[in-house]
């Protein structure tokens, strides 16, 4: 049986005032294994961003709770503890644009964490270390010394990657890491993380609103609509055998390299349905989860 | 049989910069016909958004020049004319819609003010006209309460709602041509989708003719009828969308094809990645700018620029590997497996 590495229960963030606050995040539970992919779907506000950075504690949450290797991560922690769960994991954003200092060079971006953590003291070990990373992610030991506007929008998203690599995290979450690329790149990207997942062991949390990409690299699939995961379960049954009819809207939405198809594809529209009675978490088939009430579910599944 | 409505010939769009002449455009070439949608693919960089802003004459003059070749749109060049005869062009003939309908629109004046702004411009009509014009555009387009909306500021719509106001503006002065760069990249999918449809009806019913830029092939599959490919600034295959996509020719175009996951195949193995990044413009190399990240490129290559080479009467791209001489190099399996598989699939859902 795998390690469940970060649980997540019942998560809510709000914000704004509490009387009328914006739920971003409203009530939502899973798990991630060690070693797997988890991809996180959904549209713009759907709040799959939110969760990534909740999780990495760059929003104290309004409810619930995450444990990362067991421990809550958001119960009062000293400086070093904290320390160790920073290293555990780590970030790629989206824009490798504005997410790279433009005063700093690929090196000293790379070398920040190692001041924070006080790591590899001898010079001549942090730039072999450096130069190391730099290779793991398609780069040259050369490059340390040029500056983030030197490089093109893959090798600064490279760059990006080598800085979360940089302290040996074993949880990635990759907020949208292909999103500003193109397409030849795009794959470039996904093969690196692929490959560093397999070299290194690596667990992510593949946030995107890609479905086609996000089915290829994920082992698991959750989709958001609305700050709720609405259906969670594996890439395959996720995309052969969707439940939710959001989830099938969104499937029947992603344009295919393939003409003849479509030109006969139908869009399903979605259309949320307001109820007043209790929705919950149903398991409609082994560890396939979608979210709906009891009447919903039993519509749902004919 | 239609209309030719658009024709460019060798078409050169260069840059001034500090660090020299930068090529943007090298010698395009393409027609248009009436009620016809040719989709531009390419990456960043590969010269599609510099031909698509050269035929509205938006490239700003310095720095930018145009070296040579034509655009005839119904048989009048309008590169030699002036900006005074150009304003009446653009909107009325020719309009564009924009990637970010954020940054399109005009966040201080209402919405309905931004499309009666053209109708005026363009159309001997009184005010009241023409904001009977805009109220009935905007419903055309698929706002819901459009005398309502009318009244409204670009922040009060969502993404989706923004895309279909910008279209609105571009339709007001009945074009004949629209051009659409990157329409649907700043959009979710399943926004996306409800604009594709859009645009295909608005096609539909005004004859409409649309030159779409993209970099997604999904899309491009969705609504060209032809396509182009276009590498450091010179299209490099040219087709119908079923020959591009079941029968490519170009090893750039079957990049392009292999770097999109296939979503029905299960394919464990890594996607087939181009190497490399596309080269300067500002020396672009002697023979086939592709060469150097072609694992199918010839000694030739690297030396004399190949010529386009005909597949068929539609269907042209621009490799030495069509030459009669060149080795026989088919479409790599990959590639050939998903597309006799997308094949198999059209047949069993019958056609």
């Amino acid at each position: 049986m795998v390690n469940k590495l970060l649980e997540v229960k019942n998560l809510k963030q709000y914000f704004g005032p509490s009387s009328n606050p914006i739920k971003a995040v409203d009530g939502i539970s899973f798990d991630v294994y060690e070693g797997e992919t988890l991809g996180l779907v959904g549209e713009s506000g759907s709040g799959k961003s939110t969760t990534g950075r909740s999780i990495i504690r760059l929003y104290d949450i309004t409810d619930g709770e995450i444990l990362f290797k067991g421990k809550n991560i958001n119960a009062a922690k000293s400086r070093n503890e904290l320390k160790e769960f920073n290293r555990e994991m780590q970030m790629i954003f989206q824009d490798p644009y504005a997410s790279l200092n433009p005063r700093m060079t690929a090196g000293e971006i790379i070398r920040e964490g190692f001041d924070i953590h006080g790591l590899y003291k001898n010079k001549k070990e942090r730039q072999d270390r450096i130069g190391e990373l730099l290779e793991a992610v398609g780069l040259n030991r050369e490059h340390a010394n040029r500056y983030a506007h030197e490089f093109s929008g893959g090798q600064r998203q490279r760059i990006g990657i080598a800085r979360a690599l940089s302290l040996n995290p074993s949880f990635i979450i990759a907020d949208e890491p292909i999103s500003a690329l193109d397409v030849s790149i795009q794959a470039q990207v996904v093969n690196l993380l692929k490959k560093l997942q397999r070299e290194r062991n690596l667990t992510y949390l593949f946030i995107a609103h890609d479905l086609s990409m996000v089915k290829y690299i994920s082992d698991r699939i959750a989709v958001m609509y609305r700050g709720k995961i609405v259906e969670l379960g594996y890439a395959d049954e996720i995309y052969n055998n969707p439940i939710h009819p959001y989830t099938k809207s969104l499937l029947s939405a992603v344009p295919q390299p393939d003409p003849l198809s479509e030109r006969m594809r139908t869009r399903i529209p979605y259309e949320h349905e307001e109820t007043t009675e209790q929705a919950s978490v149903h398991e409609v088939a082994p560890n396939h989860f979608v979210y709906g009430t009891d009447a919903q579910l039993t519509k749902w599944k004919k | 049989m239609s209309k030719k409505l658009l024709e460019v010939n060798d078409l050169k769009v260069n840059f001034k910069t500090y660090a020299g002449i930068v090529q943007a455009v090298r010698g395009v070439s393409f027609d248009l016909y009436e009620g016809e949608t040719l989709a531009i693919v390419g990456e960043s960089g590969s010269g599609k958004s510099v031909t698509s802003n050269a035929l509205m004459k938006l490239i700003p003059q310095p720095p930018g020049i145009y070296a040579g070749g034509e655009i005839l749109f119904e048989g009048k060049d309008i590169v030699p004319l002036s900006e005074k005869e150009m304003s009446k062009v653009r909107g009325n003939d020719i309009a564009m819609i924009f990637q970010d309908p954020m940054t399109a629109l005009n966040p201080t004046m209402r919405v309905g003010q931004q499309i009666m702004e053209v109708i005026l411009k363009h159309k001997k009509v009184s005010k009241q006209e023409a904001k009977e014009r805009a109220i009935e555009l905007l419903r055309q387009v698929g706002i819901p309460m459009p005398e309502r909306r009318f009244r409204q500021y670009p922040h009060e719509f969502s993404g989706g709602m923004r895309q279909r106001v910008v279209i609105a503006i571009a339709l007001a002065a009945d074009p004949k041509l629209l051009i659409a760069d990157e329409p649907t990249t700043a959009l979710d999918v399943t926004i996306q989708a409800q604009i594709l449809e859009l645009m295909k009806e608005i096609q539909k019913e005004r004859n409409t003719s649309i030159i779409f830029i993209t970099h997604d092939l999904g899309v491009v599959a969705n609504v060209a009828d032809r396509v182009a490919v276009m590498y450091a600034g010179q299209i490099v295959e040219y087709g119908t969308v079923n020959e591009i996509f079941y029968n490519p020719r170009h090893p750039y175009t079957w990049g392009l094809l292999g770097s999109m996951p296939d979503l029905n195949n299960d394919a464990q193995e890594d996607l087939r990645t181009i190497p490399g990044s596309p080269p300067n413009l500002l020396n672009p190399p002697v023979g086939d700018a592709f060469a150097p990240r072609n694992e199918y490129a010839l000694a030739i290559d690297y030396e004399k620029e190949p010529p386009m080479f005909k597949v068929s009467d539609t269907h042209y791209a621009k490799t030495w590997l069509l030459h009669p001489s060149a080795p026989k190099i088919e479409i790599p399996d990959a590639i050939q497996t998903r597309i006799n598989g997308y094949l198999k699939e059209a047949e069993r859902s019958g056609k």
